[in-house]
Order: structure tokens, then C-alpha cells, then sequence
């Protein structure tokens, strides 16, 4: 592997650390209990006639969250129908058609931005500012809500209340809105539009007749879908697009913004549970996984493809059908297990059309569950069922009840875990599985043989999963991925947040165990290797039968010659 | 419940929708009116054909280098369709640089991402100057210095990789030829 | 109290009588109302009968998606698993069953006196004891059987417990005090008790042990719950994994133009390899065999949770006495003032508590004796008269006609040698006071006005107590020490034996108070007690061991039963409950990591038709794709055989501080569970092929 692949690697991550253990200690001051709220926050509270000083049950706080989400999604999928008679619709844009109208609702209110339509053909841009970006805001603040109320079930002994959800959006949402807007700045800067205008006219250099440039607020939208990891681009090519990513330091900067809070809320964590270490070893869990991920699809990528090789290409900068010049390889694979690994699914080169084993990585992170990082809240909350499944093993192993942060790990822990964990891997498995035997399964296929399979297999891990990236050769704007996939995406969001602050409620609910030479640490090394090893061998036991049947086989034909 | 779910998506539709967006926008054409508005040389790629121009990547928009629908091929390394699509531009650039012997840049043969990518690498650039320098009669070395002048290197030496946007190569290879610089974008 | 053993010689594991009846009761599992309790094996069931049923269609129709041959051979194996994993149930189940069958021998129905007035005179009739109810009194005389557990409320007599404890030494009972429960089954030797009936039949000690040990009451542990919720939920999650390849095959196989979809037998092995077989397999085997082996410790347990706290629990509780200490002070040292001899002090001491039969009084006879020579006489050799103890003079001696030998507390003798015109130097008030202040009681002698000195007498630490106390602070657990001592003694003897704090002149409701508090600090808390004003404690600690020797009220505030009566056993306990967990979470990580070979060993033989390139994932080299699925299913069944020992003896248990212990787990059950299957696979592979039952 080439020296330079390893010192962005190196170069990419360290910049990630130092930025977001700052911003894990800002985040956690801003989001602290004690934390007293601003006046214009006390007007919004007395507006909506709700006491911040209130404490939810978890019940309460669950209800509140569902129909502040299901008002979101009516809202969305109403502006995008209407759309043709709202303003800001300089393209004169018809309608969303029912079908992607739901989806898109349902994707960006659940975090995904799975994009079953190319932003630019399809959206008005009122309905790219008005519904999309509000929830790109809101739902990541939703995700971030979940967290604190799971922080609060740690931190709080025999309490009756997870906290206040109201309260946990708003400051949230106030945590994103001043990175938002910089990161606005600094995109624009670097030559990403943001205009009012929907069209400009370019001079062409070879050609009489001016080219067309869709354009609109892209800077603003981009901005927020990066650092909410959500994903969703305004461009049908994502952050593959010029405009919308137009030079290697907008590309850093997106990328930072993917990782970046995900990694910060570990530093959170770690302050809010008074244990910084538990933070770090959060992150480090992370980091485990997807660093050799990230490698692997460095080598895969950088080897190239044997049979252009035969063709008389030259491999020597790897495999680049699908990837723009300006970010070659290294940057394109950087993002891609980024992006995968955090719920983003934005996207700066075309997955579909990596080598298998580069292709397998991103797979493989959607199904671990979006736990290595995961998205906004989500990943963490998500990751820290995987860490209740590594010490109720470790506490049997060690002969006693097992324990995390002082709280007891008992029966409806395990049970609300095991339900989290298992449903998205379930919606997986059984979409993948009917969409390759129905008929409008294969039909939608942009590639033949196992590749065809790898594409089924990762609309599934990514809806299911709550990422929203894409094999982009699937053609997803029929009836029956657009209604297969939006359940598997409300299945993924929700029936991981209801068990979750199930968890929060009874964890806050207990007593807290003193610690003493029998507890078992969990903010040591060995620790970190059951971690790891309890998500890799639950992730690599559900998946890899259909991972094999996908990029392992076309990885073995591809190097075999055969295809 | 129905009160503050009304007021809150209303009251952030507002904040994060409209004032967010549009407060950055008025920021935006007030600071970089140049590049909010899409308006620099070479953002997005074109498509040239010819043996007078640096050709650019092969694009999967229709058509080709369409600006108001960005798409990759979405092919993937084992489609028979792929390989037999590269194996036709293999011949064709091959056929349109005969005096180039080695290797194909990958980068010459492959789509990009978008199908709008303004780019190429070093290499892809040089690999065209002969045929470059024989259409249009300009020397190999001016075009070799002109390569280097647009030649953009990693950013901070690290990050992305370097590379020559075509759209701007041509333009200043227009320029040399003396044709009037009319075509800027406005 | 017995001289039993902290660690009671293991009883085989494979009895004869146990095996044979265990290996019937494994086939009678077979039940599907039973198995369905055990969700992991019942789906194993299922897909035995499943694959069954795939082989006689192959053979009545003459076709299947594999030969018949094959469909039989995984369906018999699929057979063998899940009646293995009954085996492992049944042969616990046995163990606790010739238990209680030697218990149940004990429970007879017989004839019993019911008293018409609570008095040995009253007049009685005969009634079966199995209609005793609850508060009748009855009449037990010598060489009769105690019908049902009750309180004595008259007499004192020698009962044999052996038929419950084991032990052949008979036990005092009395009314009143801390002996006054006796139990059904049991024999009363000598005398006569009049007892108040305090449980009825079926309700018994005896009744509940014998439930306990055969397994019939057995309910479901905290811990076993939630890890038969993370096994219902990976038994799930490969339940999909394996469903959905068949949909996946359909795909590849059209895909790809050539291969079939897997054959159905094919995935319901792979089904059963990789769901916990193992662990679902042993999971109840271990929780009574945790139970068997606290039966074995002389412990019965109310109920498996108690078992299970145990291992939890993070401070006990020790009476000093008995468990700290051994039961009584003994004499030290002579210490005389300036110008008496110490042989001279000695030998009073000794002419003071010959007639003394306290242990205190005996070891001074002993010390004197080893010491200085001095040979025990006979009192009335001496033609000496006994001065015994009492409440009022405090001090206890001889008179040898007009000499009067005294020991007692120092102000006692004081006042005793005052009243004889002597003198109470202030020497002798020093050395009482230094005894004093190094946690020993002093006891002062004195012949007639001459006080000759001061006996040491001390609390024995036991030996090895302080280690054992060690290794309980590295596993975590704080001891406090409880006893009546002084804060100035107890301090002494703390620290002497290594204990973390201590109670000092405790009282039942300080005993009460300490455990609350230690509670509301999140600790777990254990304790033994006897007495009934040990009772609210007992039923506030979180295990509570009762001394079999204790009254009625401790055991049935308590939630264990130490039938040996020794209060060390609170740490046997601790360990029992904890190997019994670690069994439990070592053989979960074993099973899991047990299925990275099989997926080595199923996936590229269920795709060998349709993906041949997959063979490279054949890491093992196995002979054929039907020996490769063969060879995982036998494995999968024949390693919960191989486990049963482990499961039933609980695996090794160390003392050490939790990451030490996870480890050396993860290093032997994580590791070695990831390993040992290649190997294993590979062997029967090879023995398949020898044996020529898959033809080259």
C-alpha cells in the first residue's frame, strides 16, 4: 500500500480526534442537566406549554419522541406532494409521486436519507430547505435525545425519569446549528453553491450552447447532512459532485463533519458518566473495527480490478471507475467506510461499483448495526447495546451479576438489547431474502451475478440500518422498494429507540453498585478485545452466509478471472 | 403532546427550513458571490471530443456531462458490460494516440462519479500531449508547461490527489491559439 | 459444631445407577411439552424431526434434495443432540434425585402423640402425622420419630440428625434459647420433648430439601433468565441466518446458471451447528449441579436465586465466634507482679479452675500443665471444696480448708483481697491493663490476700483465616467481623485477622442497622446467623445462612441452611454461587465461538455446486461436502457429552479480581472454543473417510 494512502489515513484521523474531544467536552457542558436554558429557550418552552424542569418516564419520553417523529414525516411527505404550488420552485418541479414521497419522508425522518430520487430532478428547493434540512436537523437531535436519556438511566440512582425530550431536541438541535452554519461557511468558501437561483448558465469551451448547471442552497443543505449524518446530498452524485464537493479540502472538510460528532458524543459520554475513560474506550472500540475495514478497502481498491489490467490499463492508481479524479482512491475509500461505519450515506464515489472486498467493508458496518459511530446519538446509543450484550458475557464469566457503570445488567436489559440488536439484522435477512426471489427484485438489478446479490443485500443493510447509501445501479423508485425499504427503515430507527429508552428507564430505575475488585473494569484493553470481538462475531455469525454469496465470492471470481 | 409537537416542527421549521438556509445564503452571495453562485472556471467538467482538446473522463450522464443530472455508471468490476464498455474506450483512446505505447490511464477509461468531473490525473493529462501537440501544432513542450501550470497538488500535501482540471487546460489552450477568452462563465 | 471439611470429597460423577436412569429419563425428555422449555433445544427437535421427515419422503418418493442416506445419517446425529443434551439434564437431576431418595427415607408416615395441653402429664391421642396441623402440640419419647418440624417448648433430650445432616453425633434440644428446633425425620435418642408443631406435612425441612435437591421446585436464576433471553435471541438471529440462504441459494443458483439451492437437510444442520447448542444443551444440567453442590456442602439453598446472589455478594458478615475465632478464649500467659513466681501463680490458677469445666477454666489447666509441669488433681483429692461462679461474686475457686484460691475480673478479686485485709498493687493494675489493651480479657488470681498475678486469656484466630480473608478482598468481598468484645478488643482482633472493619458490642438491631446501610450503599450483603434475635438480620441480608444447630425463626428467616452449623461455610458459599455463573458465561462463550469452524466447514460445502470458488474457504481440507456437514453436526453433538463433567462440576475457580479471572476464561473457553473445533472437525472428517462412509 502506497505511503501516502497511510498518511492520510493517519493525517485524516488524528485531525478527527483532536477536533472532536473539544468538541465532546463543549457538547457535554451544553447538554448537562445543570445546564440552565437561555431565554429565548424559556420562550419556546412557554410557547409549546411545556415545564423543562419536567422529568419524563421513559414511556412518556418515548410517546413524545414518536409523534414529534410522525408529525415530522406527515410534514415532509405534505410538502413534497405540494410542492408545485409552493414558492421557492424555480424549476417549476411537478409533485413528488406518492411512492418516493413516502420514502423520502420516512428516510429523512428516521435519520436515513436513503434517496429513492435524484435531488436535483425531483425537489423543489423550498422542499429541500422547509422539510428535508429541518429533519436532517431534527432527526439527529432525535438521536441525540435517545443518548441522553440512556446517559441519564447510567448517572441516576432510583429515579422515576429519563429526562425531558422537549428539552433534550431543542438543546440538541442547538448543538448542530452553530456547526451547521460554519461549516456552511467554510464549504462555500471552497466553491459549493448557495444561491436561490435553481439554474445557471456556463459557457462551454468546446461547445457554442451554454451548459446547465442545477444549483440552489447546496452549501447549507450539505453542511448539516454531513454533520447530522444524514447523508442525503442535493445532488443525485452526492458529494461525488463537484459542486457539492468540489476540491480535496471541501472533501476533508465533509468528511470530518461525517465522524465528527458521533466521535465527540463519546467524549460526551465520557464526561456526562463522570468516566472519561469509558469514553475513550468507546472510541477505541470504534476505531478498532474500522480502521482494518478502511485498510482492506484501501488494499482491494489500490490492487484494482485483474481484467482491466489484461485490457492494458494502467492500475497504477487503482481501481477509479466510479471515483472522481480530484479524490482518487485513498479519499474515495476514506469516505466510504466513514460514511458506512456513521449512518451518513453520503457518498464521493460510486459504492456499486468498487471492487467486492471495498464494497464488503461499508456492507459489513451497515450491519453491525451502525454502531461504529454510527449515526448522530444513534451509534452511540446503538453501540452501548452491543457493550450491555460484552459485559453480561464477561459478568458470567467472572461469576458475577453483570454490571455497567454501577448499574446491574439483568433479564429485561438483555431482553430489550437482544430485541435492538436482532430486529435490524432480522429486516436485513428477510428484505434481502424476498427481494431476490420476487420478481421486481432482480428486475431492478444495475448488475448481474453476485454483484446483482450485493446490491440487494446492501439496499437492505443500509435502509435497515438507517445509513441511506446505495449500490446506486439498484433502481429503488418502484413500488415494492419503496414501500420494503421504508419499513425496514422504521424498523431500524424505532424499534431500536423504543427497546433503548425501555433500557434507560429501568437502568435509571436502580440502585448503583459500589465498585470493588470483583467489578469487572470496562475501561481496560481486555475489555476492549471482548468488545470488539462480542460485535465482530455476532456481526460476522448473522452475515456471513450473505456476505459470502455477495462480494466474497465475486472477490474470489474476480481475482479468479472467472466472472 | 399535540401543543408542543406543533409548536416545536413549526418553530424549527422555521429556524432550521427557512432562516438557516436563507440567512446563510444572503451571507454567501455577500462574501463568496463568486463561488455561491457557481461561477469560477472549470467547477464542473465538459465534454470535448476532438483530437484539438485534453479529452476528460468518460462520463455516464445523458447526455454526456449533462450539468443538471450528476450520475455515476454504477457498474460493477465484474459486469461483463463494464469490461466490454472499457475495452471499446481502450480502443478508442488507443486509436486516437497512437504514438503512446504504454499502459492506459485508468482515469481515461473509467467513469467518474458524477459524470461531471472537471479533472484528470498528471498522467492522463500527458498521455494526450502528443496527440494534443500534432492537432493543434503547438510544441510538446509548451503544452507539457501548460500541464504543470494547471497541475494542482494535494491539498496541505496530504489530502486528495493531484491533478489538472481540463476544463481550464483547454480554455488556456484555446487562449494560446489565440481564440477571443469569450467563454468564461457568467 | 462437626470437623467437616470445607471441601467434602466430590462424589463420582458417573455413578452407575445415576448414568443408567438418566439415559432412560434423557429418551422420556423427548416429550415436545417438556423440550419447549428450552427453546434452543427445542428447535433442534423440530429440525430433527424436520430432516426426519425429509428422509422418508426421500425414501417413499425415491427422490430428495440429498440422498437418503445422507437425510438419515444427520437426522440420526440431529437425534443424538438433542437427547446428549437431556443426558446432561437428566444425570444432575440424578445425582439430586439419590439424594432425596436417602432424605425421603426419613419421612415416614407414623403414629404421633397429640397432647391435649401443652404439658408432658396431659392426656394424648394417637394421630397420623401426616394430619398434624400447625401449632398442635405433641408428646416424643425416647426412640421415637419427630413427626414434623417443630419448637420444643418442654424438656431437654439427644436427637440423631444424621438423616438429615449426615452426621452421627447427637445434638442437645431443649425448650427456650437457641436449640429449640426440631426437625421431621428425625430421632429423638434419649428423654422425652413436648414440641409445638410449627409446619404441617408436605411443608416440612424435609419436604422442602427434598424438592430442592430432586430439582422439582427448581425455578429459573435472574442470570439464567436473561441468558436464555441472548440464546432465544441468537438462536433467532441464525434462525434467519440459515432461512434466508435458502431464498439466497434460489438467487445465486439462477444468477450464477449453474448449482441448486441448498438442500434443505443441508441448512437445518447448518441451523443446528450454529445455534447454542452447547450451552442450551447444559444450561440447566449446570444450575443443579450449582445446587448439587451445595447440597454436597451440607447447604440447602431455598431457592437457586439465593445460589445465585451468592455469588454476588460483596461484604460478609462473620460472627467472631466460631468463625473468626475458635469458639472460646484460651489462657496465654502467666503474668505475675515483681517477686512472685510464676510457678507459683501458675499453680494457683490451676488449683482455681480445676473444677472449672468452662473451656477458659480448661485451658488454664492445660497452660499450667504444658508450661510448668504441674499435673492436674482431682478436687476432691484435695479434699478441696468448689467455689463455682456466680452473678454476684464474679470470680470462681477452691477453698482448701481456711486457703482461698480466687480467680476472677480484676475488680472482683480486688474487692475480694480488700475484704481480706490485703492490698490490689497498682503493678497489678497495669498488667490488667496492658492484657486489656492488647484486645486479651485479664483474669486476676488471688490466694486469700495475695494477689499472685494475672491470667491472659485470648481469642484464637483460626489458622489460615487471615489468607482466606486475603483472597476474599481480591475477589472483591469486604468481611466485617461481628462481635459482643469491646471496640478496644474487637480492634485487637480485627486486625489480627486481617478482617476490613468490625461491629463491636453488637446488638441484634445494630446487626439490623449495619446491613441496611451497607445496602443502601448498593452492596450485597451475606451473614450467618443461629440465634432468633438474629432473625430480622437473616431476613435482611441478601443470603442469610441459618446454622442447622439455630432455632426455627433463624431458618426460616434465613434463605439457606448450613447443616454442618459452620459459619466459614458463608465463603464456600460464595464460591459455589460464583463457579456456577462462570460455568454458565464460559460454555456461552465456548458454543459461540465453537461456529466460526463451522461456517468454515458448512459454507463452501452448501455452495459447492452453484459457487465451487468457495472451496477456498475450505480452510480445513474436508473430504467431501456431505463428510464437511457430517463431520460439524457430529462435533456439535458429541461436545455436549463431552462437556456434561464440566457442566456438573463447574469449572476451575480461583480467586482473583475480575479482569484476572475473565482472562484466563477468554483465554481458555473464548480461544479455545474458536480452535478446538478445526481440529476436532478435521479428525472426524478423516475418520468418516476411513471408515469408508463417504467413498472417495
Amino acid at each position: 500500500m502506497s505511503s501516502h494512502a497511510l498518511i492520510e489515513l493517519l493525517a485524516s484521523f488524528v485531525v478527527l480526534t483532536g477536533l472532536a474531544v473539544p468538541l465532546g467536552e463543549w457538547g457535554a457542558r451544553l447538554l448537562a442537566d445543570e445546564a440552565r436554558p437561555t431565554t429565548p429557550e424559556r420562550w419556546l418552552y412557554r410557547l409549546a406549554g411545556v415545564d423543562p424542569a419536567s422529568d419524563l418516564t421513559w414511556r412518556a419520553y418515548a410517546a413524545a419522541l414518536l409523534v414529534f417523529n410522525l408529525a415530522g414525516t406527515l410534514l415532509v411527505y405534505g410538502l413534497e406532494r405540494a410542492q408545485a404550488w409552493l414558492p421557492l420552485n424555480p424549476a417549476h418541479l411537478p409533485g413528488v409521486e406518492p411512492g418516493v414521497a413516502l420514502n423520502t419522508a420516512v428516510s429523512f425522518a428516521t435519520n436515513t436519507n436513503w434517496q429513492a430520487y435524484a435531488g436535483e430532478t425531483t425537489m423543489s428547493l423550498f422542499t429541500q430547505m422547509a422539510a428535508l434540512t429541518t429533519q436532517n436537523f431534527v432527526s439527529a437531535a432525535t438521536g441525540v435525545g435517545v443518548l441522553l436519556a440512556v446517559i441519564r438511566g447510567l448517572t441516576r440512582v432510583s429515579a422515576k425519569g429519563v429526562g425531558n425530550f422537549w428539552v433534550d431536541l431543542t438543546r440538541s438541535t442547538l448543538l448542530l446549528l452553530p456547526l451547521a452554519a460554519l461549516w456552511t461557511v467554510l464549504l462555500v468558501a471552497q466553491g459549493v453553491p448557495q444561491t436561490l437561483a435553481a439554474k445557471v448558465e456556463v459557457a462551454q469551451v468546446a461547445n457554442a450552447t451554454p451548459q446547465v448547471l442545477a444549483v440552489g442552497p447546496v452549501a447549507s443543505q450539505v453542511a448539516i447532512k454531513q454533520l447530522g449524518t444524514n447523508g442525503g446530498g442535493f445532488y443525485n452524485a452526492n458529494s461525488a459532485h463537484p459542486l457539492e464537493n468540489p476540491t480535496p479540502a471541501s472533501n476533508t472538510l465533509e468528511w470530518l463533519a461525517i465522524l465528527l460528532l458521533p466521535a465527540a458524543l463519546c467524549f460526551t459520554f465520557g464526561r456526562l458518566v463522570q468516566d472519561r475513560r469509558q469514553g475513550w474506550l468507546l472510541y477505541a472500540a470504534m476505531l478498532c473495527i474500522l480502521l482494518p475495514l478502511t485498510l482492506l478497502g484501501l488494499w482491494a481498491e489500490l490492487r484494482g480490478v485483474p481484467a482491466l489490467a489484461a485490457l492494458g490499463v494502467d492500475g497504477s492508481l487503482g481501481h477509479l471507475e466510479g471515483k472522481e479524479a480530484r479524490f482518487g482512491v485513498v479519499s474515495s475509500v476514506l469516505w466510504s467506510t466513514a460514511t458506512t461505519a456513521a449512518s451518513n450515506g453520503s457518498v464521493n464515489a460510486m459504492h456499486d461499483s468498487f471492487t467486492p472486498l471495498a464494497g464488503l467493508g461499508p456492507m459489513w458496518l451497515m450491519q453491525l448495526g451502525e454502531v461504529i459511530f454510527g449515526g448522530v446519538g444513534s451509534g452511540l446509543y446503538g453501540l452501548l447495546l452491543h457493550v450491555i450484550v460484552a459485559v453480561f458475557i464477561s459478568g458470567l464469566m467472572v461469576g458475577r451479576t453483570p454490571e455497567y457503570l454501577g448499574k446491574k445488567i439483568e433479564a429485561r436489559e438483555m431482553k430489550m438489547a437482544s430485541l435492538a440488536i436482532l430486529l435490524p439484522s432480522a429486516a436485513v435477512l428477510v428484505g434481502t431474502a424476498v427481494s431476490s426471489v420476487v420478481t421486481d427484485g432482480p428486475a431492478a438489478l444495475g448488475n448481474p451475478g453476485a454483484h446483482g446479490f450485493s446490491e440487494l443485500l446492501y439496499a437492505f443493510s443500509s435502509t435497515a440500518n438507517n445509513n441511506g447509501s446505495a449500490f446506486g445501479g439498484l433502481t429503488v423508485n418502484g413500488p415494492f422498494f419503496t414501500l420494503s425499504t421504508a419499513v425496514c427503515m422504521l424498523i431500524g430507527r424505532y424499534w431500536v429507540i423504543i427497546p433503548v429508552l425501555a433500557i434507560a428507564g429501568s437502568l435509571a430505575a436502580k440502585r448503583r453498585i459500589p465498585t470493588s475488585a470483583g467489578t469487572l473494569p470496562t475501561h481496560t484493553p481486555l475489555f476492549l478485545g471482548l468488545l470488539v470481538a462480542t460485535m465482530i462475531l455476532i456481526g460476522a455469525l448473522t452475515f456471513v452466509p450473505a456476505l459470502a454469496l455477495g462480494p466474497i465470492i465475486e472477490h474470489l471470481q474476480l481475482m479468479g478471472g472467472a466472472s | 403532546m399535540i401543543r408542543p409537537t406543533l409548536v416545536f416542527l413549526t418553530v424549527f421549521t422555521a429556524l432550521t427550513g427557512l432562516a438557516y438556509p436563507l440567512g446563510l445564503t444572503a451571507l454567501a452571495q455577500l462574501a463568496f458571490p463568486v463561488q455561491a453562485n457557481a461561477s469560477g472556471l472549470g467547477v464542473v467538467g465538459q465534454a470535448f471530443t476532438g483530437p484539438g482538446f485534453f479529452e476528460g473522463r468518460p462520463s455516464a450522464t445523458t447526455p454526456p456531462y449533462n450539468g443538471e443530472s450528476s450520475s455515476g455508471s454504477n457498474l460493477g468490476p465484474t459486469n461483463p458490460a463494464f469490461l466490454d464498455q472499457v475495452k471499446v474506450r481502450v480502443a478508442a483512446v488507443r486509436a486516437a494516440n497512437p504514438t503512446q505505447s504504454g499502459p492506459v490511464p485508468a482515469d481515461l477509461v473509467t467513469a467518474s462519479g458524477s459524470g461531471l468531473d472537471p479533472h484528470l490525473s498528471v498522467a492522463a493529462a500527458r498521455y494526450q500531449v502528443a496527440r494534443v501537440a500534432a492537432a493543434t501544432g503547438r510544441p510538446r513542450e509548451v503544452l507539457d508547461a501548460l500541464i504543470e501550470a494547471h497541475t494542482e497538488g494535494r491539498w496541505l500535501g496530504v489530502f486528495g490527489e493531484p491533478r489538472v482540471n481540463v476544463v481550464a487546460l483547454n480554455t488556456a489552450l484555446v487562449r494560446l491559439a489565440g481564440v477571443a477568452p469569450d467563454h468564461d462563465a457568467r | 459444631m462437626t470437623a467437616r471439611s470445607l471441601e467434602p470429597a466430590p462424589r463420582p460423577l458417573f455413578e452407575r445407577a445415576i448414568v443408567a436412569g438418566a439415559i432412560v429419563e434423557a429418551f422420556k425428555k423427548l416429550d415436545p411439552r417438556r423440550m419447549v422449555k428450552n427453546p434452543v433445544m427445542f428447535v433442534v427437535e423440530v429440525g430433527s424431526f424436520f430432516t426426519t421427515l425429509l428422509w422418508a419422503h426421500a425414501v417413499f418418493t425415491g427422490q430428495g434434495d440429498t440422498s437418503a442416506g445422507f437425510a438419515l445419517a444427520v437426522s440420526i446425529w440431529l437425534w443424538f443432540t438433542v437427547v446428549f443434551a437431556n443426558l446432561a439434564e437428566a444425570m444432575a437431576e440424578g445425582r439430586g434425585k439419590a439424594q432425596a431418595d436417602r432424605l425421603r427415607k426419613a419421612r415416614k408416615d407414623i403414629q404421633a402423640k397429640r397432647l391435649a395441653e401443652p404439658r408432658r402429664g396431659a392426656a394424648f391421642e394417637l394421630i397420623s402425622s401426616a394430619k398434624l396441623l400447625r401449632g398442635d402440640v405433641v408428646l416424643i419419647e425416647a426412640g421415637e420419630l419427630i413427626p414434623v418440624d417443630g419448637e420444643v417448648v418442654e424438656g431437654v433430650a439427644s436427637v440423631d440428625e444424621s438423616a438429615i445432616t449426615g452426621e452421627s453425633a447427637p445434638v442437645i434440644r431443649e425448650s427456650g434459647g437457641d436449640r429449640s428446633a426440631v426437625t421431621g425425620g428425625t430421632r429423638l435418642l434419649s428423654d422425652w420433648l413436648v414440641v409445638r408443631i410449627t409446619s404441617e406435612a408436605g411443608q416440612t425441612f424435609l419436604d422442602r430439601m427434598i424438592a430442592m435437591v430432586e430439582g422439582a421446585k427448581r425455578q429459573k436464576t435472574p442470570n439464567e433468565i436473561a441468558l436464555d433471553v441472548l440464546l432465544a435471541a441468537l438462536t433467532i438471529i441464525f434462525l434467519l441466518a440459515t432461512v434466508t440462504l435458502r431464498p439466497f441459494s434460489v438467487f445465486a443458483a439462477t444468477q450464477a446458471g449453474q448449482g441448486a439451492p441448498v438442500p434443505l437437510t443441508m441448512l437445518v444442520a447448518l441451523l443446528v451447528c450454529l445455534i447454542p447448542t452447547t450451552i442450551g444443551g447444559l444450561l440447566s444440567a449446570i444450575g443443579i449441579a450449582g445446587m448439587d453442590r451445595m447440597v454436597q456442602a451440607n447447604v440447602i439453598a431455598t431457592s437457586g436465586r439465593a445460589v445465585e446472589a451468592a455469588g454476588d455478594v460483596d461484604v460478609l458478615l462473620l460472627d467472631k465466634t466460631g468463625t473468626i475465632t475458635l469458639g472460646n478464649r484460651q489462657a496465654t500467659a502467666f503474668l505475675p507482679p515483681k517477686g512472685i513466681d510464676v510457678k507459683e501463680l501458675a499453680d494457683a490458677a490451676q488449683l482455681a479452675s480445676l473444677a472449672d469445666e468452662t473451656p477458659e477454666g480448661r485451658s488454664i489447666v492445660v497452660l499450667a500443665k504444658e508450661g510448668f509441669g504441674l499435673r492436674g488433681r482431682e478436687v476432691k483429692d484435695l479434699g478441696a471444696t468448689f467455689v463455682p461462679f456466680t452473678a454476684q461474686t464474679r470470680m470462681s475457686g477452691v477453698d482448701l480448708g481456711a486457703r482461698q484460691v480466687r480467680k476472677g475480673a480484676a475488680d472482683a478479686i480486688s474487692r475480694f483481697v480488700t475484704s481480706q485485709g490485703g492490698t490490689f498493687s497498682a503493678e497489678v493494675t497495669a498488667i490488667v491493663e496492658d492484657v486489656a489493651r492488647q484486645g486479651a480479657t485479664p483474669l486476676v488470681v488471688a490466694d486469700g490476700a495475695r494477689v499472685l498475678g494475672v491470667v491472659q486469656l485470648k481469642d484464637i484466630v483460626k489458622g489460615g483465616i487471615k489468607e482466606k480473608f486475603a483472597e476474599l478482598r481480591r475477589m472483591g468481598i469486604r468481611t466485617v467481623m461481628i462481635t459482643g468484645d469491646n471496640p478496644l478488643t474487637a480492634a485487637s482482633i480485627a486486625a489480627e485477622a486481617g478482617v476490613d472493619d468490625f461491629l463491636a458490642e453488637a446488638t441484634p438491631e445494630q446487626k439490623l442497622a449495619r446491613i441496611r446501610e451497607y445496602q443502601a450503599k448498593g452492596h450485597l450483603v451475606a451473614m450467618t446467623g443461629d440465634g432468633t434475635n438474629d432473625a430480622p438480620a437473616l431476613a435482611q441480608a441478601d443470603v442469610a445462612v441459618a446454622m442447622n444447630t439455630g432455632t426455627q425463626a433463624a431458618k426460616e428467616a434465613g434463605n439457606m441452611v448450613d447443616l454442618d452449623s459452620n459459619p466459614t461455610k458463608l465463603i464456600r458459599i460464595v464460591e459455589i454461587g460464583k463457579q456456577m455463573l462462570m460455568t454458565r458465561g464460559s460454555l456461552t462463550t465456548f458454543s459461540i465461538a465453537n461456529d466460526v469452524a463451522k461456517y468454515f466447514a458448512i459454507i463452501p460445502a452448501a455452495f459447492a455446486a452453484t459457487y465451487p470458488q468457495l472451496k477456498v474457504l475450505d480452510v480445513m481440507r474436508l473430504h467431501s461436502p456431505a463428510s464437511a456437514v457430517m463431520s460439524a453436526v457430529i462435533f456439535n453433538a458429541l461436545i455436549i457429552v463431552a462437556l456434561i463433567p464440566l457442566a456438573l462440576r463447574g469449572i476451575a475457580y480461583r480467586p482473583a479480581p475480575a479482569s484476572t479471572v475473565l482472562g484466563r476464561n477468554l483465554l481458555v473457553y473464548g480461544v479455545g472454543g474458536l480452535v478446538l473445533p478445526f481440529p476436532c472437525i478435521k479428525g472426524l472428517d478423516l475418520l468418516l473417510t476411513a471408515l469408508g462412509v463417504f467413498p472417495s
